[in-house]
């Protein structure tokens, strides 16, 4: 199979302009992926699949990734005009100080196609997606019209990340009900709280216990006695 | 009336029983479940009702597809909250008496999913629980064991005064409120009448 350098040349001389990156990888698998723009996406894939060399007409796996919004500190050099008293006599000069600088990086969604090829038995190529952001902006084209197999998988990932493909014949829910508002794989999910007693008690799960018992209270107070309620447990002191 | 008795009657070839007795040995040998499976807990109950262990020894062979002729819900599986309000809808489908197993670790507690968000914690949440069973998933013999246990207790079951079986009592509510499917949980997130608050948290202060 060619290197991913390789298909890469290839895929920038079949669709100009299609802004394909190498994410290379570092480890002993050294499973590089190429970063498509969402623009020329379709185009891409369809050159992928129908190139005699690559043939690739198998998508075995689709997924998503979320990257959440990320704080990163940096220390920056900065010049700073310094105004001095030197000997009665104002004097202003250039000064270089370090300052450690807080800022957002904003986060994303992305989603990976696994490639394979049934009829030259080669693979994978590894493709990958970007949405320009975790909230409004998270349109990315569908390969679904390229490769079938990916119509389930994106409505997968339409489901638990909240990726919507546009281009899906068919974009509903998959695994959640359809009221259902959350994206359950996403970093910041917040799960319902139907706490209960677990005795296998890690960190984890005596913080959602301490979260529970707090609301359980509040909730109790207000809604008067709960007819069998209260009971006192094995589990207590 | 007295076993003794009647065991001495019998010895003298006369026979009695009770109209109780007669009823509740009717309903406990011919308990036919209804045809459901949820997740791997099933497999067990096929196989709990093939050859082998063959169910059909206890009169409950008869798995109906159907929930207007079904008189016990094997609870064989994981419960997701997606699935949670047609269980419910189901078991108020089925004709007084009308009886639940709820058959592993998932059906009685949410099992390894606990910790999701998308599996209900335990069917028993909802409707009432006759037996449980634990495992996972529980052998076949553990689901004989669960049937001989729902047998005795219909056996045990008095027609007449407190804690008459539901479907003698007037008053007894018979169908159980089914949960609505909200925008980030069921709602509500349990039936307090059926599931009493569990015990305590195990926080250790």
């Amino acid at each position: 199979m060619k290197t991913i350098e390789e298909i890469k040349a290839a895929i920038e001389a079949a669709v100009p302009g299609a802004g394909v990156e190498v994410v290379p990888n570092a480890s002993p698998s050294g499973q590089h992926s190429l970063r498509l723009e969402p623009s020329h996406a379709f185009e891409v894939a369809k050159f992928l699949r129908d190139d005699a060399e690559l043939a690739l007409d198998f998508l075995s796996n689709a997924t998503g990734v979320d990257w959440p919004d990320k704080e990163v500190t940096e220390k920056v050099k900065v010049k700073r005009l310094v105004t001095k008293t030197v000997d009665g006599v104002e004097q202003s000069a250039e000064e270089t100080v370090e300052e450690s600088r807080k800022r957002v990086e904003p986060g994303c969604l992305e989603v990976v196609y696994h490639l394979f090829s049934m009829a030259k038995k080669h693979g994978p190529v590894v493709l990958r997606m970007k949405t320009v952001n975790r909230t409004d902006n998270v349109e990315l084209p569908s390969l679904t019209p390229v490769w079938r197999s990916a119509e389930l998988q994106e409505r997968e990932i339409f489901d638990l990340f909240g990726i919507v493909f546009t281009g899906h014949p068919d974009l509903r829910r998959l695994l959640m009900w359809d009221a259902f508002k959350d994206h359950p794989m996403r970093r910041d999910y917040v799960d319902p709280d139907d706490y209960e007693y677990e005795p296998t008690a890690h960190e984890q799960v005596l913080a959602r216990a301490a979260a529970h018992t707090a609301g359980e209270q509040i909730a109790g107070a207000s809604a008067g006695a709960i007819p069998g309620g209260g009971q006192e447990g094995i589990g207590g002191k | 009336m007295e076993e003794g008795l009647k065991i001495e009657l019998g010895k003298q070839g006369v026979f009695v029983t009770t109209i109780e007795e007669l009823y509740n040995w009717g309903r406990r040998s011919s308990i036919w479940p209804m045809q459901f499976g949820l997740a791997c807990c099933a497999i067990e109950m096929i196989a709990t009702t093939m050859a082998r262990y063959d169910l059909a020894r206890f009169g409950a062979e008869v798995f109906r597809p159907s929930p207007r002729q079904a008189d016990l819900m094997i609870i064989s599986g994981t419960v997701t909250k997606k699935m949670a309000p047609q269980v419910v809808r189901l078991y108020n489908q089925m004709a007084e008496p009308k009886y639940v197993i709820a058959m592993g670790a998932c059906a009685i507690s949410g099992g390894p999913f606990k910790q999701g968000y998308n599996v209900l914690k335990g069917i028993d949440r909802y409707i009432p629980v006759d037996v449980h069973i634990p495992g996972c998933p529980p052998r076949p013999e553990a689901l004989i064991q669960a049937f001989m246990t729902l047998q005795k207790k219909i056996d045990g079951q008095n027609l007449t005064g407190e804690g008459r079986p539901r479907h003698l009592d007037a008053e007894a509510q018979g169908e159980f409120p089914v949960p609505v499917q909200g925008e980030h949980d069921l709602e509500p997130s349990s039936n307090r009448l059926v599931w009493p608050l569990p015990m305590k948290t195990g926080i250790r202060d």
